[in-house]
């Protein structure tokens, strides 16, 4: 086969190659499979961690654009043509800083907390699919992808509580009670969201999802988009939902008392997870690694899904950018008293509509339901949500702000 | 089964990936504790007051309403994902269990569980 015929399905003919140097070497087939499975997944762990290098100069130069100014340049340090190499000095840096331990710490949780939390933001990158089923990108296709993610995006609030405990420091504790409440209040509004698409796709597997998504989820369902978007945003503690790390207020919160690697660890674990929320939202609602040429060029898979993943990275980033902190009870707030009320119709209503959707396309003259018929009365059930959501909310505002008003006039007294 | 084989085997990569930046930064570093170095950070002040502050029993309540909607949801995902092949009235059962606990979170909500103090 020709170069582009190689690359246009690139992993597997790599793996297929190692796989016969392998064997030439004289390894067993076992050991060959195991061996190239781990260069492979050492591919995919590493990937996302070359991609935050790019990122965190993405992100900072975009944030100093929106705040005025010219983010990192190259003027009297050598940083890389615009800086590219920014975020790897930022690395030697941090490598070579002393580590300084507080007295009192709890010694053995103190060192497990950032190993765990860069661990499992690497894990999570094991049922990302880049590309195809069948086309060697994707390191496990797991039945319970969707779970499997979310699990794992709920261990990282351990790591947040072991670093906060166990740092000694009154600033450190709050910080991680504050994040913890915060994160576990937008579980709920996130694992009811991702109940729709795992209910219009019929499966959680990451790649039986993207197959269903002929239309892509977020015209079938936007107001479950905008849940689990928001949701996400809490997750990965961005901006406007930055307690856990309020630079201003508590001084970076439960990681006070970390210096040098052991910070960069908690810094990088937060970008990784920023990037996997991101490819995780575009396999869910953005259609995944569909595009155009996809079943020629399996790696193209890899470009789109990309491409979809770097646009929602780029509004997180502009959210960082942009938006205020908001503070901790507004936070918890609306999480509990909008998103989830919200959510849970959302489920009720695109259960009802699909079904009956179905039930009815079923006696028609075709046996089943193109995907387009479903996907409009799905958003019309989504528009529809969305006004009486509007109106209800106007007249809390209506309500909230005569109450005001009373207040203000019976002190004139 | 072999799948949770290879997620074993990304896990041992996962680790490797977490344990190595801590290392490599603890063999290149200097080494020069000291004892004013190791005290505890309050932005330059002397600590004052126990360390481990009175946890506020709002962050207990918090956790124990996620803890039941956590349930619900997880309860809920081998219906969403046997949805598709679900006669009507299954559908219709499971919005009776969700309303059930809507009127949970309604209960919660009127207690003033949900308001931070």
């Amino acid at each position: 086969m020709n170069v582009l015929q190689f690359v246009a399905n690139l992993f597997v003919n790599v793996g297929a190659w190692m796989g016969e140097v392998l064997h030439g070497w004289g390894l067993s087939p076992l050991w060959t499979a195991i061996v190239v499975k781990f260069l492979a997944g050492l591919v995919v762990a590493g990937g996302p961690l070359a991609a935050v290098l790019f990122l965190i100069w993405y992100a900072r130069k975009v944030i100093g654009r929106i705040q005025d100014r010219m983010g990192p340049t190259n003027d009297g340090t050598a940083a890389g043509p615009f800086a590219l190499l920014q975020a790897v000095a930022d690395a030697i840096k941090m490598l070579t800083k002393e580590f300084i331990f507080p007295h009192g710490r709890d010694k053995v949780v103190f060192l497990i907390a950032p190993v765990l939390v860069v661990a499992v933001a690497v894990a999570i990158w094991a049922v990302i699919p880049f590309g195809p089923p069948d086309a060697g990108m994707q390191f496990v296709d797991l039945n319970i992808g969707v779970f499997y993610v979310v699990a794992l995006a709920s261990l990282t609030f351990f790591s947040m509580l072991m670093a906060g405990w166990s740092s000694h420091n009154k600033y450190a504790n709050l910080g991680a009670f504050r994040a913890v409440s915060m994160i576990v209040s937008y579980e709920i509004p996130q694992m009811l969201a991702l109940l729709v698409p795992v209910m219009l796709a019929g499966t959680m597997g990451m790649q039986g999802l993207i197959n269903a998504q002929e239309v892509p989820f977020i015209v079938m369902a936007p107001i479950p988009a905008l849940i689990y978007f928001l949701a996400m945003t809490a997750e990965v503690g961005r901006l406007p939902f930055e307690q856990a790390e309020a630079d201003a207020e508590i001084v970076a919160g439960y990681f006070i008392e970390y210096s040098g690697m052991l910070f960069g660890a908690f810094y990088l674990a937060e970008f990784i997870n920023n990037l996997s929320a991101s490819f995780v939202f575009s396999v869910l609602f953005l259609g995944g690694w569909r595009g155009p040429w996809v079943e020629q060029a399996p790696i193209l898979g890899l470009v789109w899904l990309s491409l979809k993943a770097f646009l929602v990275f780029s509004v997180l980033t502009f959210f960082w950018g942009a938006m205020p902190r908001l503070r901790i009870d507004h936070i918890l707030g609306f999480s509990w008293k909008f998103l989830t009320p919200l959510a849970l119709v959302m489920l009720m209503v695109t259960a009802l509509v699909d079904k009956i959707v179905q039930i009815v396309g079923e006696r028609g003259p075709s046996p089943s339901v193109s995907p387009w018929t479903r996907a409009g009365w799905l958003f019309l059930a989504n528009a529809i949500v969305a006004l009486v959501t509007a109106w209800v909310l106007y007249q809390v505002e209506k309500r909230q702000r005569a109450q005001r008003e009373a207040r203000r006039f019976a002190v004139v007294r | 089964m072999s799948q949770y084989a290879l997620i074993g085997l990304y896990f041992v990569i996962a680790i490797i990936f977490g344990v190595a930046p801590p290392l490599l930064a603890w063999l290149l570093s200097p080494k020069k504790p000291n004892r004013y170095k190791g005290e505890v950070y309050e932005s330059g002040l002397k600590t004052f007051g126990p360390t481990w502050i009175r946890f506020k029993p709002q962050y207990y309540l918090f956790a124990l309403a996620f803890l039941v909607f956590d349930v619900e949801a997880a309860l809920l995902l081998p219906w969403a994902v046997a949805y598709l092949w679900l006669p009507l009235y299954a559908v219709i059962e499971a919005i009776l269990f969700l309303l059930i606990l809507v009127i949970g979170l309604v209960y919660v909500w009127r207690k003033g569980w949900l308001t931070w103090m």
